[in-house]
């Protein structure tokens, strides 16, 4: 099974039918040991117990960016490979990344409270994923303003190609701009810093985020193809209709022509 | 060459005929600099510390408002397509495309700065960097919008669509060319972001052709 099998969407339906629910099952139990495993972590000596928001809040900034990542494979498959399921991944994508994105701001405002004193600051990182959510809103406002999903298809890619290009970008102007939040401190040269108490439960959620996200993905593709062939069937029945009223007409004017 | 200085010639020519809309621009950036005491307030002080500030988002705007017209009229009656069917790659034509819509739409913006500075009450030091400033950021704001802009025509949408897509990418622009217009007057070291900011301009130059040039040959039909 390679990838160019993948591109007959039947195929695509066929096998991801059978891979769904075994996926499905092995998220729910990555979840939930990711859960009790963060549940069961002990308290930071200066943080107390908010320090377990970091068990949601990291993993949905990961997969913030990570989406886009994939999105910018999807976008080069979309115009490079012309694969007929690469702009379906695409499209899929971005609502799920959009999704991840507005949780990794949410959570960080709720964490921000309790140690910052405030739900929002101007500061370098939360900045950068508010742009980060706002490309990802701008790109779902593209992906919506054209009903020929084709034509949408290669427009976003240029975008989200171009979005990953920029976003670098973005991020070093931001901190360039202001900086309040505390360094990265998991990826860095030298290994992490943080204790393994923390660590395992922070990479068992972010296992189980990206299952989620590769579950949530396949399942959008589903819909979406379906929704593509509704679509099509819809199209093919107004013609038929259009067809047959014209049809319709003529036989109407015959007789009257004939007459 | 002479094929992209008669683009240019043409561009130009009907940027500032009838209808060509390129001044409407510099008013626009006028209007908006005018409306900013009424909002904040007639007070010099103040007006003196957001100045640059204001006169970055208001030549932002102006050249985002301009944009939607850097392909779509050309779309409208037919050339785009003979632009795009030309020997001259057209990577370099949209290049070309993009410099003629700066030099018609962007550079009176940096024209009308001296003026609008001194109703921001701003002093010549400091309306010199902001000009210096906007002429060394403004064509990344033309090349970066020339991607939106591309996109736009081949989707047959404008208007907002254009600039919720292309608000975002120039976010670094607007940092550096603010960072370097209050360097330059605080006298803090004005290189660094001064530098940073041709630098942006000049990976534009390079990203925003190709991508519109892609953007345009995948979705003209």
């Amino acid at each position: 099974m390679t990838l160019i099998d993948l591109a007959n969407p039947s195929k695509f339906l066929s096998l991801t039918a059978r891979v769904l629910p075994w996926l499905a099952a092995v998220t729910a139990i990555v979840l939930a040991i990711g859960l009790y495993q963060s549940a069961t972590a002990p308290d930071d000596y200066q943080q107390g117990a908010t320090v377990k928001i970091m068990f949601v809040h990291v993993p949905n900034a990961w997969l913030s960016m990570l989406v886009w990542g994939v999105m910018s494979l999807a976008a080069l498959g979309t115009l490079v490979w012309r694969h007929p399921l690469a702009d379906v991944a695409a499209k899929a994508a971005a609502p799920i990344g959009a999704a991840f994105t507005f949780l990794a701001l949410v959570t960080g405002s709720l964490w921000g409270r309790p140690m910052w004193g405030t739900y929002w600051e101007w500061d370098a990182r939360l900045t950068s994923v508010l742009i980060l959510f706002l490309m990802y809103l701008g790109l779902i406002a593209l992906w919506r303003a054209v009903e020929d999903p084709s034509r949408a298809a290669r427009a976003a890619a240029v975008l989200t190609l171009v979005g990953a290009i920029n976003l670098p970008i973005i991020k070093f102007s931001v901190d360039w701009w202001n900086t309040l939040h505390q360094p990265a401190s998991v990826m860095r040269l030298g290994g992490p810093t943080l204790d393994r108490a923390f660590l395992v439960p922070l990479l068992m959620m972010a296992a189980a985020f990206s299952l989620l996200f590769v579950t949530l993905l396949l399942a959008a593709m589903r819909n979406e193809i379906l929704r593509r062939r509704l679509r099509s069937l819809q199209m093919m029945q107004a013609r038929a209709f259009s067809s047959e009223v014209d049809a319709g007409s003529r036989e109407k004017t015959v007789p009257f022509g004939a007459a | 060459m002479t094929a992209q200085a008669a683009l240019i010639r043409r561009d130009i020519r009907i940027a500032v005929r009838v209808g060509g809309g390129a001044l409407i621009g510099v008013l626009f950036f006028l209007t908006v600099v005018v409306l900013m005491p009424f909002a904040v307030g007639p007070d010099l002080a103040l007006l003196t510390r957001l100045g640059p500030a204001i006169l970055w988002l208001g030549a932002l705007l102006a050249s985002l408002l301009t944009l939607d017209r850097l392909f779509m009229a050309d779309h409208e009656d037919g050339s785009l397509d003979l632009i795009v069917m030309s020997r001259t790659p057209l990577e370099l034509a949209c290049a070309t495309k993009a410099l003629a819509h700066w030099m018609a739409a962007g550079l009176p913006l940096i024209v009308a700065t001296p003026v609008l500075g001194l109703l921001l009450n701003l002093d010549t030091r400091s309306t010199a960097a902001v000009a210096l400033t906007l002429l060394a950021g403004t064509p990344s704001l033309t090349f970066t919008g020339m991607i939106g802009a591309a996109l736009a025509v081949t989707l047959h949408r404008g208007g907002l669509l254009l600039a919720v897509l292309v608000l975002p990418l120039s976010i670094p622009v607007l940092i550096f060319g603010v960072a370097a217009s209050q360097a330059a007057i605080s006298g803090l070291s004005f290189g660094a972001p001064f530098s940073i900011l041709c630098a942006l301009s000049l990976v534009s130059f390079v990203v925003g052709p190709f991508a519109a040039a892609a953007s345009l040959r995948h979705g003209l039909d």
